[in-house]
């Protein structure tokens, strides 16, 4: 066996009720070395590592730390064999110091009382070395995502890990914020850390790796360098077959104004204005991309557009209707189209059945009502036509949306939109979560509308989406909108600084 | 906790005092009056600040507890029946019977704090219907026993309640006796002092609780426990991916609860009034759970928020012993059931919210799936 391979993992075999997650899994990681995890949603990465963290027990096959096979029955014993990992969604406590988070589950403590002094020396000893630039005294709810995230990684290193698991880590962060990340593996790799590196994203990957191992549907495909290797190909490994990586979008004149927002400002459900003073317009036959990172307002600003939740102050003009306030159904008669941010949530009634979630914006009319009944056999049909026409995936109509995966649920809730006579389409991150071919399709589904005519308004925050779709890009920080560009005059590095907070001169 | 909320319970317990010194300084001296009734408020508080401790433990560690009520009122019954039962049956001395009650009284909310863990920890039934039916539990329970052990014809203690124990003692804090010779010959200064001294002088479970807020309060705060407990009722998965068992902490946590609310049902009927009555808690475990939530979770702050449902029972005990000098545009205050609201009024306020919102756990009465 190789001196340098600090971590195994032999012949891995995962079965959860109804899919096999994990089919005789091989992977193994070099000390000092950034092993990227490659794979779809579901293709068993995140499995793959809940099972090396104790999480949860493989069926079968064997896990070697530095050659010798352990038992790993908790997240302790990977703790003790020198695993640390930093998951997805962060495992912190909101109204604890970072001292308190880190120290948490090995705790210093003195005649009986937590000994905070000496957690905090450890905590800057350690953010000192590897250049983290953490305050041990903080309030980890105050504090940014990215910083957020240094504090998880000083969690592993006070722990004295030596393996460091990364979930999906820059899914959370802006491309500076991303950059510094992986400014801070490399240092941890300079020092002898080892680092598996989770993603779907394909620039990162080839950008920061030292090798590339694939998923799919629970197997590895092929383990490659990056040099020997490019976007396309891991793409159709990730798939299994030919991707289009871009989007085919031809030049279009826009046409008349659609939706114009005034002065717009909403508070959220803790009261705390959200948007400020927004203003903008859609036109139709234009994507306008609003780009951001997550809890910039882009929530509150597409309920406020939508009808779903009051504005304190502004004017939201559609179609040459002041709609300020307007509830939900005035705003979908007028010819609103809306992809809501949390598709299980607001997109569906999970236990209700495809047919009837298809009808929703229409249920109370011709011919889906008749005199205050529903009429089954009209729902039916529509249900067949748009299962047809949008390629959704479903035994049948009948069955609850709930049972569907998360891309067809994401095509119920496009066929239903977008089937509809419409002016606007306010889509608000559409392609969250979905595997590479349902993105590729809502995508295409959504420069369909654009080159018909319709206003889209695109809130997303992956910049790749923004970039691939928009005509034009406004950036949202902290509930402004700090710039609006031409899409095709502007860089992700333009993108990344106003996202970050830097305020543009000339907003157009 | 906030200056705001301590302000607002300092005013209002310094408005309810002003009240009595006002009525009663033509019979009594002001410090005489408010060290009196300062002694009544700490001990009819001490059911309130035990009820609500209970609420702190479970629902800091993630499992919500209306249930502390039936707990409270099946101690109180449990631990008088046992006082009674060692005395009378095992012929046991009376402070003997009296010490064991208390423990049966710890013992009982114990008990009812493992079903209530049971339910709501390993079935995760829904943590409101797992207090309801201890609630239910209690009054059903101990209504039954009672009529049957104590009013039946063939009835253990032959149809008639047996005298009991009586209650504990109070503890004299020496504070007279050791401060007293720095007054050196002044009388005046040796009889405030003795005013104040009344107090200190409480029974033994008012005492306790006091200690057991201050040290719930660095427990929680200060230690690895409380660090691992809090853990768990804020982020239980994160807990759990540093090797906390969620299970273990949550269980630990309302069994302990449990324990407190035993203490607060022992207050009534070996503390407090050697009987016992159906439903005599009479709702106390729920105003527990107001000044737990006043007190935003906290030991200290939950204290306080109990201490002003003491002083406005205190205040309607003290304006008995004024009867007599209240003036007549006064006198509605000693119709009971106006002071009698105040403490039902304050917590509508408190729940309202209006004084300043508070922030439960963000897991609490969430139960954990992995």
């Amino acid at each position: 066996m190789n001196e340098n391979i600090v971590l195994e993992a032999k012949g891995i075999t995962k079965q959860f009720p109804g899919v096999l997650a994990n089919d005789n899994v091989n992977f193994d990681l070099r000390k000092g070395e950034i092993h990227a995890l490659l794979g779809e949603n579901g293709a068993g990465k995140s499995t793959l590592m809940n099972l090396i963290y104790g999480l949860h027990h493989p069926d079968n096959g064997e896990i070697f730390v530095n050659g010798k096979p352990v038992a790993i029955h908790s997240p302790n014993d990977s703790i003790a064999a020198g695993i640390g990992m930093v998951h997805q969604h962060f495992m912190l406590i909101p109204v604890f110091t970072v001292a308190e988070n880190v120290m948490l589950g090995d705790e210093v403590t003195k005649r009986g009382s937590l000994d905070r002094a000496t957690v905090a020396a450890k905590i800057n000893d350690i953010s000192r070395q590897y250049g983290l630039d953490v305050a041990p005294n903080a309030i980890v709810g105050e504090l940014p995502v990215g910083i957020q995230q240094r504090v998880e990684i000083v969690k592993t290193l006070y722990r004295n890990a030596e393996i460091v698991i990364l979930d999906e880590p820059t899914a959370v962060l802006t491309p500076q914020e991303a950059e510094d990340l992986f400014r801070i593996m490399r240092d941890l790799t300079a020092r002898g850390v080892s680092i598996i590196f989770i993603t779907h994203k394909l620039k990162e990957v080839l950008a920061v790796s030292d090798r590339i191992t694939v998923m799919r549907a629970g197997r590895v495909i092929n383990t490659v360098n990056p040099g020997e290797t490019n976007e396309a190909e891991l793409a159709n490994m990730m798939v299994g077959r030919q991707v289009i990586l871009t989007v085919d979008k031809k030049d279009r004149e826009a046409e008349g104004e659609v939706l114009n927002v005034e002065e717009l400002s909403v508070r959220d459900q803790r009261d705390l204005e959200t948007v400020h003073n927004v203003s903008f317009s859609v036109r139709g036959g234009e994507v306008l991309g609003i780009a951001g990172v997550q809890g910039n307002g882009q929530t509150e600003l597409s309920e406020a557009l939508t009808g779903l939740r009051h504005p304190t102050h502004g004017k939201v003009v559609f179609d040459g209707k002041d709609v300020t306030g307007k509830p939900p159904r005035v705003m979908t008669e007028t010819g609103l189209a809306h992809i809501p941010e949390d598709r299980q949530r607001h997109g569906l009634v999970l236990a209700y059945t495809v047919a009837d979630n298809m009808a929703l914006c229409d249920y109370y009319r011709f011919p889906f009502s008749q005199r205050g009944v529903l009429q089954p056999k009209a729902l039916d049909e529509h249900a067949r036509q748009l299962i047809n026409a949008f390629d959704v995936r479903t035994p049948s109509p009948f069955v609850s949306a709930g049972k569907l995966s998360g891309g067809n649920q994401q095509k119920v809730i496009v066929a239903r939109e977008l089937s509809r006579a419409v002016k606007l389409v306010i889509a608000n991150q559409p392609t969250r979560g979905l595997d590479v071919g349902s993105i590729e399709y809502i995508h295409n589904e959504i420069i369909k509308m654009r080159d018909r005519g319709v206003a889209v308004l695109l809130i997303s925050a992956e910049l790749d989406e923004i970039m691939a779709l928009s005509d034009r890009i406004a950036v949202m920080y902290r509930g402004e909108i700090v710039a609006v560009v031409d899409a095709k005059q502007t860089t992700r590095e333009q993108l990344g600084l106003w996202m970050a907070g830097a305020h543009a001169e000339t907003a157009q | 906790m906030d200056w705001k909320r301590f302000g607002f319970i300092a005013l209002v317990v310094i408005v309810l005092f002003s009240a009595v010194v006002m009525i009663g300084q033509v019979k009594q001296p002001p410090l005489l009056i408010v060290t009196s009734m300062l002694a009544t408020t700490i001990a009819v508080a001490t059911p309130l600040t035990l009820g609500a401790l209970s609420g702190v433990y479970c629902e800091r560690a993630g499992v919500v507890n209306i249930g502390i009520e039936g707990m409270m009122l099946s101690s109180a019954f449990f631990g008088w029946l046992g006082s009674i039962y060692m005395f009378h049956i095992f012929k046991m001395s009376a402070g003997l019977s009296i010490a064991l009650g208390v423990f049966f009284a710890i013992l009982t909310g114990l008990l009812m704090a493992l079903l209530h863990a049971v339910l709501s920890i390993t079935f995760k039934v829904d943590q409101i219907i797992g207090g309801t039916v201890i609630n239910i539990l209690a009054v059903g329970l101990t209504g039954f026993l009672n009529r049957q052990l104590f009013f039946g014809k063939e009835s253990v203690f032959g149809g008639s309640v047996p005298s009991s124990p009586g209650v504990l003692p109070t503890i004299h804090i020496p504070l007279t006796e050791i401060v007293g010779p720095i007054c050196g010959a002044s009388a005046s200064c040796l009889e405030n002092l003795t005013a104040i001294n009344r107090v200190f002088d409480q029974k033994p479970i008012a005492m306790g609780a006091v200690l057991l807020v201050f040290f719930s309060h660095f427990l929680l705060f200060n230690t690895r426990w409380g660090l691992r407990t809090r853990a768990v009722g804020e982020h239980p998965k994160a807990a759990d991916t540093v090797g906390i068992s969620v299970t273990k902490m949550r269980y630990a946590n309302v069994l302990i609860g449990g324990m407190f609310a035993g203490l607060a049902g022992a207050y009534f009927t070996i503390e407090s009034v050697p009987s016992f009555e159906p439903l005599l808690t009479n709702g106390r475990g729920f105003i527990s759970l107001a000044a737990m939530i006043f007190g935003n979770w906290t030991p200290i702050g939950a204290w306080a928020a109990a201490l002003v449902f003491g002083a406005s029972q205190a205040m309607l005990i003290n304006m008995q012993i004024f009867r007599d000098v209240i003036p007549p545009q006064w006198a509605f205050l000693q119709e009971s059931y106006i002071v009698g609201l105040t403490p039902y009024i304050l917590t509508m306020f408190i729940l309202t919210g209006i004084i300043g919102r508070t922030t439960p756990p963000a897991a609490d009465g969430v139960p954990y799936e992995k």
